[in-house]
């Protein structure tokens, strides 16, 4: 499946300025997995040490938080958009 | 002069200068204001404070400013009222209501951090501000923008009360409706702020923007005479005033303004149909998971609460608990505030009362505890969320208005 990732500005340091990138991949976890060795150190920033999704980060797929999916474990549709988002304040 | 030593991050600690910044570079968590507390120590005694005007301003050496405050001069200073009747009802002896629904300039705890955002937007030298908002902070920043002479962006979900869509219009705000909840308002700010050098109050301004809210603790222990209530019911949505509150008061022991040995319990309130704060709390975890929202108390309904899991954590870690309410008590709780102390809050105000309700019921909030409910928004913002009937009409005549209502008193 090739889809889009949205990559937020403190994570363009690894994309040498894109904002966004083509990827690989069949699930969320496969999109990590394929940043991180187009571009080491991605996943760090994202996932904490046991792996999962740091906690003021999210992932949204088409629009979705994948929490409310399966997260890391969520499938990726062919074409679909990935938007990895800083968690913002209340307002 | 600035007290400020610099931005940290809460999660991992790494240290950053004043800046335009959302969070932190390495693990984007959230970064606080650091200050210089031994020289503020000096300069911030009680005698020093008791003879400057009641605004925000006079804990201004606690707020992340480096000049004097531009706009936004009037706010804070709120009441805190003494609450005997509404006490009575909830089985209370002690009770206070810290009255932020008469907040300068629109009638909520907002106009507190935009106060701060936008002066620092000034010194920044933004070109134009903006915010993600359910409302109330809506209305307080098309305000303060406004009187800063600053173009605003403010961005709500599409279904928000008339009012608050109106009272940020008015200004001359760019105001957007987003097809979608807070979360999802929230996620497109978040990519408007990477794109473009504007400075978004609760994205690239928050850590100064959230440090407002301490004000609400400040004054609450001033006006109980340099004392920390045993317990205080504090409104979630982002879950961020809660523990800046909290800040506020260890800042007071710290600087030796309250005792070391007061122990505030503080009680978090939210609407079942937005919970996940609550829903964190009663799991016995600090991680939250996040909800759909769907409730009345739309200032509330954050169903991904960026400050949740600090909130979740400080909850328990204080001794006190956090409670939800249904629409039905949201609008009970405003109609028993309004009929025992004169005080029209907002739905927000009414998942306080409510909850302040349940906790005296388990026998959480002891009557003998001194305690405090943060009234937060104005009920004239969410006049929707009421089911009042229609009043009696009469012919302007005396046998009318006897008709109904002669014989009801004894008339002298």
């Amino acid at each position: 499946m090739s889809l889009k990732v949205v990559i937020p500005s403190p994570l363009r340091k690894f994309t040498a300025g894109a904002e966004t990138v083509e990827v690989q991949a069949a699930t969320v976890q496969e999109v990590l997995d394929n940043l991180d060795s187009k571009y080491p150190g991605f996943r760090a920033s994202v996932c904490d040490e046991s792996g999962g999704l740091r906690r003021f980060i999210n992932i949204y797929l088409d629009g979705e938080d994948v929490r409310f999916l399966e997260n890391l474990a969520t499938r990726v549709n062919d074409g679909a958009e990935i938007a990895i988002v800083p968690a913002i304040s209340g307002g | 002069m600035s007290f400020v030593k610099g931005l940290q991050c809460r999660e991992c600690g790494r240290e950053y200068p004043v800046k335009l910044l959302a969070g932190c570079e390495h693990c984007f968590g959230p970064l606080e204001a650091d200050y210089h507390y031994e020289a503020i120590a000096k300069k911030l005694t009680r005698d020093a404070l008791s003879s400057r005007p009641k605004t925000i301003w006079k804990y201004r050496e606690l707020l992340p400013l480096e000049s004097e405050p531009k706009i936004g001069l009037a706010t804070g200073g709120t009441p805190l009222v003494r609450a005997d009747r509404l006490g009575r009802k909830l089985g209370i002896d002690n009770l206070y209501l810290k009255n932020d629904s008469v907040n300068s300039p629109t009638l909520s705890f907002k106009d507190r951090v935009t106060a701060v955002a936008i002066n620092k937007a000034l010194e920044f030298k933004l070109e134009a501000v903006g915010c993600a908002s359910t409302g109330n902070l809506a209305n307080s920043v098309a305000a303060n923008a406004a009187a800063a002479g600053l173009p605003s962006f403010i961005l709500i979900p599409h279904d928000l009360e008339a009012s608050k869509i109106a009272a940020t219009q008015i200004y001359g705000s760019r105001l957007i409706t987003v097809k979608g909840n807070y979360d999802a308002v929230n996620r497109l700010c978040s990519q408007i702020v990477d794109r473009y050098p504007w400075g978004f109050v609760n994205v690239n301004l928050r850590p100064f923007y959230a440090e407002g809210s301490k004000t609400i603790g400040y004054e609450i222990a001033e006006q109980l005479s340099w004392h920390a209530p045993d317990a205080i019911v504090i409104p979630m949505a982002g879950g961020a005033m809660l523990s800046k509150v909290y800040k506020g008061l260890k800042e007071l022991q710290r600087l030796g303004l309250i005792s070391e040995t007061e122990r505030t319990r503080f009680y978090g309130a939210q609407a079942a149909g937005c919970n996940p704060i609550v829903d964190a709390v009663r799991r016995g975890t600090r991680d939250i998971r996040p909800v759909k929202p769907n409730t009345i108390a739309k200032s509330l309904a954050i169903g991904n609460p960026a400050d949740g899991y600090y909130a979740a954590s400080l909850i328990p870690q204080s001794g006190g608990w956090a409670e939800d309410c249904t629409d039905d008590e949201i609008v009970a709780g405003i109609q028993l505030l309004a009929e025992t102390e004169g005080i029209f809050t907002e739905t927000a105000g009414g998942v306080t009362v409510a909850v302040a309700q349940k906790l005296v019921k388990q026998g959480r909030i002891k009557p003998k505890d001194l305690t405090v409910l943060a009234i937060t928004g104005n009920g004239l913002k969410t006049l929707e969320a009421l089911d009042l009937a229609p009043p009696q009409v009469i012919e302007p005549k005396l046998a009318a208005f006897e008709k109904i209502f002669g014989g009801a008193y004894h008339v002298a």
